[in-house]
């Protein structure tokens, strides 16, 4: 049975730090690139959502029903991440198990594993596999310089729709504390380099690599890309030299870019490596964390239709450089700035689980006897006044346009206080109001495209709040 | 259509008081009650134990108080006094609620009053009308959503950006001016033009000066049959009609027939006050106006909602002076919110506090004391833009068209 990639996406925040400015603000030279960041409003479940809307460009929502969230840093100890963000993509809960894969670094890749066993065991079920993260290291470590924040999403299937089989697949585990974060902790630890490369990463990566050439009876030749999960990319050139990768061979992971992006890497890695591909490619996938995963991709003529919709490059043409590394550590709760916010209109439990379709689905209703839609879902219709007479629709995928703004300096937080307040018009008339975020004051414009993303609003009620915000287009072309 | 037997001139104004606004740290709820309720008991030559029933503006309260502060302050005990807290319009409401009372023939004597201690809560700046939707409404303030309103309008009429807030910057300049002349306002400070366009940007286009401040304040009016009114004075004010219209709490989810730049609230409350008092030309007809200025957007709007201009018009009004103290129909006589600050359920009385005074020249200041005047409109809106209130009220019993 063929199986694999039916679709995927990817998501890189709007905000970026270049190394050499952490460099400058401790004192050192700092390092080469940048490392991507999450927003004040985002976090690893919004990323998630960002990633996963990708995926529904070349398989139909309705076609899903099981999602797989991957992370070390979901905003959840206990409660389900992935049912959360299956129904922020406005997936099905009558048809879908909804699964998280916490605290391993290749969380993403156990996941696709997990998947693929799913795919083959019942054919015709897709799975969505999404990654996510955003871990911290102390500031002014390596870690702060070569973590970075970003998702990346796969969908797993069997059948003639794949983008790229996945022919192969196998597992390495080993107990060794390395890298580690403990429960309530902020920051990454890690145990003396020297032996974390040597006696982890170095060692495992070995190990699975030696395995899946000898299993594959494969030759390290016949791969168009290797995508080689690591910590930094000197590990990559050890790694190459001792197996005679090339370096045309070698695919990005965006280390340099974005960062290491914990459990995302593998997926994000997966995801750049179709982005460049041609039908026939061979691609090699090696993943770490306690242990190994490596896979074997055959890329399929199904590719071309990603040419010109590839996201990785679109994201990465649509950042902007944040302007202080102080407000970065605030947005991490690091070097917390003066509390701002004056609006604490406190959550209800019971009417945030009633109103998910309006806030987390962003549906609102089209009526049946008018034809006139309208957000929030209203019962009683605003244009003709007929009674629960509608039908849903979801206006998280809609382009909308600008119709009037104002840049608030008075609605903010004091580490984020510029609010631009927005309503804009979707193609079906309905008007939103919301946040335009990841936009600059001066770039403002009526009738701007607009798409919608989905964020942390705040934490009143003692739990994360989300809904949706505007932004200028990433994610969508028009 | 209400009141098919008619309203106006049915009920009269006996007495009015209000507090000095501003920021009144040294004084309570109560004692800011005291102050304009008893200069109202003064005013009209009545005491508590008259009142037979009253009602109470105020949105800041904790939620619960009812309208025991009024009953505490006054020892008006066991008699009918309820709160509203109809954000910005509460007032006003409170106002109509006693007419109302007296009109139907409840009692003969009902009292409104509003007060609001603003500063007791901690932050500077206005709150904005809440509804149920937290989680949308997490940024949602004042001068955000008033602000949409001046860019929709900028763009529709064809003004720059520099246009539109130099319109808006003449309407601050003139009410700093007026309220240079108000001994009770909060703020009594003459601005210049330059000085409303150099300040700190808000919410664009809405500077430091085109917002009104946070204040403490409170205002008192008593009413009674307008046939018994001269049994209190010579000179008793009597109500022509009022409006009230509650609009949706977000109109930024309105699209149909809905373009930000007049509000359904606005039109239905001022179609509602001159269809009571039989005005046809509120332009030429009325003599002085208090309208709701907590943003100075707010004001030109009510301009066009209310009939005051032709829609598109305010710039060139404003240009002309058509509403300063010496124009045709002036707005805002005593400073307006952007000098008394916006006690929320103060606001209304207070506005009709001045009509009602100015009716009378007996305005505490003659400097600003208008000349030849017989029919007045005192003007709240809540929101943006979920309820809008007001009332007219005349000098003279007969006045008709």
């Amino acid at each position: 049975m063929k199986k694999g990639i039916i679709s995927f996406g990817a998501y890189l925040p709007y905000n970026y730090l270049s190394r050499a400015t952490l460099g400058k603000v401790w004192g050192d030279k700092g390092g080469k690139g940048e490392k991507s960041i999450a927003d004040v409003d985002e976090d690893s479940l919004t990323m998630a959502v960002e990633a996963s809307m990708g995926c529904f460009r070349f398989i139909k929502r309705e076609h899903v029903n099981s999602l797989y969230f991957a992370s070390t840093t979901g905003p959840y100890a206990e409660k389900s991440h992935s049912a959360l963000i299956s129904v922020a993509c406005d997936l099905s809960n009558s048809d879908m198990f909804a699964v998280d894969f916490m605290s391993s670094t290749k969380a993403g890749t156990n996941a696709i594993k997990a998947a693929l066993d799913s795919a083959v065991a019942n054919p015709g079920n897709s799975i969505l596999v999404v990654a996510s993260d955003m871990r911290n290291g102390y500031p002014k470590s390596k870690q702060e310089s070569g973590f970075g924040d970003g998702a990346a999403a796969v969908v797993i299937g069997s059948g003639d729709n794949l983008l790229a089989e996945i022919d192969y697949f196998t597992s390495v585990s080993e107990e060794i504390n390395d890298y580690w974060r403990n429960t309530d902790e902020k920051y990454t630890l890690h145990a003396e380099e020297r032996f974390c490369d040597e006696e982890g990463y170095l060692r495992e990566v070995k190990i699975i690599l030696t395995k899946l050439l000898k299993e594959t009876n494969t030759k390290i030749t016949d791969y168009n890309k290797v995508v080689l999960v690591s910590q930094n990319s000197r590990l990559q050139v050890k790694i190459s030299k001792k197996f005679g990768i090339k370096p045309e061979q070698l695919s990005d992971t965006l280390l340099s870019n974005v960062g290491d992006t914990g459990a995302a890497q593998g997926i994000l890695g997966i995801v750049n490596a179709l982005e460049n591909s041609a039908a026939g490619d061979k691609i090699l996938v090696v993943d770490y964390g306690n242990g190994a995963n490596a896979m074997v991709l055959t890329v399929t003529e199904k590719i071309a239709q990603i040419k010109g919709e590839e996201q990785i490059k679109n994201y990465l043409n649509t950042r902007e450089e944040l302007d202080s590394y102080v407000r970065f550590l605030s947005w991490r709760d690091i070097a917390a700035a003066e509390p701002g916010g004056a609006f604490k209109l406190s959550p209800s439990t019971a009417q945030t689980w009633r109103e998910q379709n309006i806030n987390l689905r962003l549906h609102g209703s089209f009526c049946n006897n008018c034809g006139a839609t309208s957000y929030p879902i209203s019962r009683v219709c605003d244009n003709c006044g007929a009674l629960d007479n509608y039908e849903a629709v979801r206006l998280s995928d809609q382009v909308c346009k600008l119709y009037t703004f104002s840049v608030d300096m008075y609605a903010g937080r004091s580490d984020a206080p510029v609010i631009i307040q927005a309503v804009a018009e979707a193609p079906n008339q309905a008007h939103i109001y919301t946040v335009l975020t990841n936009c600059k004051s001066d770039d403002v414009k009526f009738d701007m495209d607009l798409e919608l993303t989905f964020r942390k609003m705040h934490e009143l009620g003692n739990f994360p709040n989300y809904f949706w915000k505007f932004r200028p287009l990433r994610r969508k072309r028009v | 259509m209400y009141f098919k037997d008619g309203f106006k001139d049915e009920v009269a104004i006996i007495g009015m008081g209000c507090s000095k606004f501003g920021e009144r740290w040294g004084v309570g709820l109560e004692d800011l009650i005291i102050e304009a309720a008893y200069e109202a008991f003064e005013d009209a030559g009545v005491g508590a134990k008259d009142i037979k029933v009253a009602y109470f503006a105020n949105t800041s309260a904790p939620n619960n108080c009812s309208g025991t502060p009024v009953a505490d302050a006054l020892k008006m005990h066991g008699i009918p006094i309820t709160r509203n807290e109809n954000w910005c319009t509460a007032g006003h409401i409170a106002l109509i609620d006693a007419c109302v009372a007296v009109k139907s023939g409840m009692c003969d004597i009902a009292m409104a009053i509003g007060a609001e201690k603003l500063k007791d809560k901690g932050s500077g700046g206005l709150g904005v009308g809440r509804g149920l939707n937290p989680v949308r409404e997490t940024r949602r303030d004042a001068p955000g959503s008033f602000a949409l309103i001046a860019q929709a309008y900028f763009r529709k009429y064809g003004l720059t950006y520099e246009q539109g807030k130099t319109m808006l910057a003449k309407i601050s300049v003139k009410n700093h001016l007026n309220g240079s002349l108000s001994p009770k306002a909060h703020f009594q400070n003459i601005i210049t033009l330059e000085q409303v366009m150099n300040a700190p940007i808000i919410s664009t286009p809405l500077g430091l000066y085109d917002c009104c401040g946070t204040s403490d304040g409170a205002s008192a009016v008593i009413v009674t049959r307008a046939d018994l009114a001269k049994n209190f004075r010579d000179d008793p004010i009597y109500v022509k009609g009022f409006g009230i219209s509650t609009d949706m709490i977000t109109p930024h989810y309105r699209s149909r027939n809905f373009d930000w730049t007049s509000f359904e609230s606005l039109r239905s409350c001022a179609k509602m006050a001159y269809d009571m008092a039989g005005i046809k030309d509120p332009r030429k007809e009325l003599d002085l106006a208090e309208v709701h200025d907590c943003f100075s957007v707010t004001e030109m709007l009510i301009y066009e909602d209310f009939g005051f201009c032709e829609r598109g018009t305010a710039y060139k009004d404003i240009e002309e002076g058509f509403f300063e103290r010496t124009g045709g129909l002036p707005v805002n006589v005593d400073g307006g919110l952007k000098c008394f600050g916006h006690p929320v359920g103060a606001s209304g009385i207070r506005m009709t506090y001045e009509i009602y005074k100015q009716l009378q020249y007996k305005v505490d200041n003659p400097a600003r004391q208008i000349k030849d005047v017989h029919l007045g409109l005192s003007q709240t809106f809540g929101g943006p833009p979920q309820i809008a209130s007001c009332i007219i009220l005349g000098n003279e019993k007969a006045r008709l068209i």
